[in-house]
């Protein structure tokens, strides 16, 4: 900053007093500043740097760099370190090819203004209420998290579930087979015989509503007859016997395999029973329900799991700065000299040509500032890790800032490890604010 | 609480600083007032003034006003003056501690703080009630408040951590009764899947949940004095007990196919969510293990009606272990001042009408033995704080007294490794896991 160049103008006779004016108001003016900065810069810095020197209980205890040592050998701090580097890595990239590719596109759409104000809205939210949101919209439970409730709709569509997930045959030694596959009577049924396919585990409300009680259907030659019911009585019952007040389950598809390799279905009625007519006599029939009955309904993945925590943090954050990139690369778009584009589209340039060697080397310096701004903020990401990720996650998602909250104040109170790891933060910060600080001088 | 009350608070405390140094001149040593002697003439001898200190506003501090008032009604010569602290009452006792002019008596909630005073040479030793509290509350409770051999804290607000919330609907659709035993409470759980709804619903995303947990099987599968050292680290998480307590709590944490939204979904539910999802429409588990504070939560979130909709026993004893244990909290007396009128306010504090006056308004429990459980406002608190007074074994939540690191933080220590627990399931590794935490908080 170096705004003297009227200064010349000044008659020399009073030389002193300029002089005066000139460093003493700017001494005035750059008082405040300068108090508060080392108030609450300088002065913390530097306490920072010696306490992390120091063990837990203040100055008492010098500890030379064992808190440095801890910071690379801590399984937490080392996940925190690794966190950072794929946020680093990933985030600023994509946010800036982001912004890059809404503002290009957005020049050329009708209603730019309403897609535009849509996108730069969640910049307008704090990051710990950002996360607050995507906590609840990434919910693995399709009743909670609206994301994976639209991914269960999509694969119901598809895949419908059946009537009764969760169901278990009442009796696990008479029945094989599991949920995905659907059971089967362990023991063949001949004809004249009688198939008991007693379930559990379904809640009386998903029991339809014309179910009556069930019965055991008589034997009959020539044929297989069966019931499907809800085998559980208040306390449990006996498994594998219809007892009074079990409920037939209707609707049911059951499945009869003839020892000729073919499969006949048949419907339950009301009372759960079903019946096979017209059997060969001395065969020996399999019986069960296929896994259709079974299926449950898509879950979607789980967001929050300690698997996919780091990326739902990564969507969520680019989600928030991606409008800011947005605007700034906008902006650089509208001043740009539009007769270069021109000429180019003359010379007989494609559209792509253009972007790739026009208009993305014209608009360099715009975005290496959403750049490096966007790696500033990145290594600092604090809030929306503490908001966004549930207690059982924490530590899987936790980055470098949060480490040193939690180290300091939340929970170990270990402030010399604590200064320690904000030191560390400081000096991977200083390359990037380096690399701005040269990038200003050579604007100007 | 409102930055109002909070201002309050602050104001309040202020006028402390000032204020308590007046009343701080009756010093004289009134060796012969024990409490066999408080006869009626006795209470009336005593003059002064005593300041107290705690967390509770509004009705709670009502609540508090109308248990003073009790007090100056039975000691005519003594005024009683309150002033809340709210949420800040760890900082402003100890700033008021640092200053040296702290409330005489003061209410806390976190144990540590008893010791942190003790250890600054700040408390006054209250074993002229020692016999009291052995006699009314139980030998257990003169061990809570004891640090270095002598009595310095009163558990005059307890709270019950020992209780099984359940939907009653629930209940009777599988025709279960609340269990005798922990075999009884298993079996339930069988019975319930059978009926199809999942017997557990955890909120694994809050650590706590899982303590709370596993601190309840282990008073009862390990016994009272081994609780005691583990909660010192005198043995290592890897001792048998700890083993046998985890391969119990798998039976619950281990049961998959039992728990609301199987592990990955009870690892993203928080404790809210865990309550209001056994009490909402349809119901997603049949019930929920944590302490008394549940009943405020299903009021607040629910429809559910006490008795009606949801009701709670006791966490249900293992064979072997102790009969009628408890693990609990609550609110402890401390005194920073001797003199005769801080001595009387503990000595009220401990009868059992002092506890009736706040037991009746509801919201408290108290684990005097005298005090007839009647006197609480309605069923459900009758049960979970009469089985306080009942409480044949009473041990203050072992996490809470462990150092924070360890034993109070989001994705560290006991709250990390217990729900990788209930994802991983393996006892051994967990037990090492926990020992090494230990190790390195209680190093500290």
């Amino acid at each position: 900053m170096s705004g003297s160049g009227n200064v010349a103008a000044v008659p020399p006779e009073g030389e002193h007093r300029t002089l005066w004016r000139r460093h003493g108001t700017a001494a005035v003016f750059l008082l405040p500043a300068l108090v508060l900065l080392g108030l609450w810069v300088v002065y913390p810095a530097i306490y920072t740097i010696v306490r992390s020197f120091f063990g837990k209980d203040g100055f008492a205890e010098f500890v030379g760099i064992d808190n440095y040592e801890a910071l690379f050998t801590d399984d937490g701090l080392i996940t925190a370190i690794k966190n950072n580097a794929i946020w680093v890595a990933v985030v600023p990239a994509l946010v800036t090819a982001i912004g890059l590719i809404f503002a290009v596109l957005l020049e050329r759409v009708r209603w730019s203004v309403a897609f535009k104000t849509a996108v730069f809205m969640p910049m307008a939210i704090s990051a710990f209420a950002a996360g607050v949101i995507w906590r609840i919209t990434l919910e693995e439970d399709p009743d909670r998290g609206v994301v994976n409730a639209g991914i269960s709709a999509v694969a119901d569509a598809f895949d419908p579930p059946g009537p009764l997930p969760r169901a278990l045959p009442s009796q696990r030694d008479a029945m094989e087979g599991s949920p995905q596959r659907g059971f089967t009577l362990r023991e063949p049924v001949r004809p004249g015989g009688v198939a008991v396919l007693g379930l559990t585990g379904i809640p009386p409300r998903n029991v339809p509503e014309d179910a009556q009680q069930a019965e055991r259907p008589p034997p009959e030659p020539g044929s297989v007859a069966g019931v499907v019911w809800r085998d559980f009585s208040p306390g449990g019952g006996r498994p594998g016997v219809v007892e009074r007040g079990e409920r037939g389950i209707p609707g049911v598809t059951v499945e009869l395999r003839t020892p000729g390799g073919g499969t006949r279905t048949a419907e339950t009625d009301a009372k759960g029973t079903f019946r096979f007519a017209g059997l060969k006599e001395g065969g020996a029939y399999r019986v069960g329900i296929g896994k259709a009955t079974f299926a449950q309904s898509a879950s979607g993945p789980s967001w929050l799991g300690e698997k996919l925590i780091v990326p739902s943090l990564l969507i969520a954050y680019i989600w928030i700065w991606a409008g800011f990139a947005m605007v700034v690369i906008g902006a650089g778009l509208s001043s740009m000299p539009r007769d270069v584009l021109e000429a180019a589209r003359t010379e007989g340039a494609t559209e792509w040509q253009v972007f790739r060697r026009v208009t993305v080397p014209l608009l360099a310096p715009v975005l290496s500032v959403v750049f490096i701004t966007m790696v500033i903020n990145v290594l600092k990401v604090f809030d929306i890790v503490l908001s966004l990720a549930p207690g059982s996650v924490q530590d899987d998602a936790t980055v470098i800032a949060v480490s040193m909250w939690r180290t300091s104040f939340g929970g170990v109170n270990d402030f010399g490890l604590g200064s320690a790891i904000a030191v560390f933060l400081f000096v991977l910060v200083i390359p990037v604010l380096a690399l701005n600080v040269k990038r200003f001088r050579s604007e100007q | 609480m409102t930055i109002p009350t909070r201002m309050a608070a602050v104001l309040a405390a202020l006028m402390l600083a000032l204020g308590v140094a007046a009343c701080g001149g009756d010093d004289e040593e009134d060796a012969g007032t024990t409490q066999a002697q408080t006869t009626e003439e006795a209470t009336k001898d005593v003059s002064g003034t005593v300041s107290t200190m705690a967390i509770w506003s509004g009705p709670e501090q009502e609540a508090f006003r109308a248990v003073l008032d009790g007090f100056e009604k039975k000691y005519p010569g003594v005024k009683a003056r309150y002033d809340s602290a709210g949420d800040q009452l760890p900082t402003v006792l100890s700033t008021a501690v640092e200053g040296g002019k702290p409330p005489d008596v003061a209410i806390v909630g976190q144990p540590g703080l008893v010791e942190q005073f003790q250890a600054k040479d700040a408390l006054k030793p209250i074993d002229f009630i020692k016999d009291t509290v052995e006699q009314d509350f139980g030998e257990d409770w003169v061990k809570v408040g004891t640090v270095d051999g002598k009595l310095y804290g009163l558990l005059f607000k307890a709270a019950n951590k020992s209780t099984v919330w359940f939907n009653t609907q629930v209940f009777e659709d599988a025709g279960v009764e609340p269990p005798e035993d922990w075999q009884g409470f298993l079996d339930n759980a069988q019975t319930l899947t059978q009926a199809g709804t999942p017997a557990y619903s955890l909120g694994g995303a809050d650590g706590w949940t899982l303590t709370d947990l596993f601190e309840n099987i282990y008073l009862r599968t390990a016994g009272p004095e081994k609780y005691d050292q583990l909660a010192e680290h005198e043995i290592p998480w890897t001792d048998e007990s700890v083993i046998k307590a985890l391969e119990e709590m798998k039976k619950v944490t281990g049961d998959r196919q039992n728990i609301a939204g199987g592990t990955r979904g009870a690892l993203q539910t928080e404790f809210p969510t865990s309550v209001s999802q056994v009490f909402g429409d349809p119901p997603k588990a049949a019930q929920v293990i944590e302490g008394d504070f549940v009943a405020g939560v299903i009021t607040a979130e629910t429809k559910a009606k006490p008795q009606q909709d949801f009701d709670v026993f006791a966490f249900p004893s293992i064979e072997g272990g102790p009969e009628n244990a408890v693990v609990g909290g609550g609110d402890t007396a401390i005194m920073f001042s001797d003199s005769p009128a801080s001595r009387a306010l503990m000595e009220y504090l401990a009868t059992p009408e002092a506890a009736e006056i706040w037991a009746r308004r509801g919201g408290f429990a108290s684990g005097n033995k005298n005090l007839d459980a009647n006197v609480y406002p309605d069923e459900i608190t009758r049960k979970t704080a009469g089985a306080l007074g009942e409480a044949e074994t009473f041990r203050f939540d072992m996490s809470d007294l462990a150092p924070a690191e360890f034993g109070a933080t989001p994705g560290k220590g006991e709250w990390k490794i217990l729900q990788d627990f209930l994802s991983n399931g393996d006892v051994q590794k967990t037990a090492q896991a926990l020992e090494r935490a230990a190790k390195r908080a209680y190093e500290k």
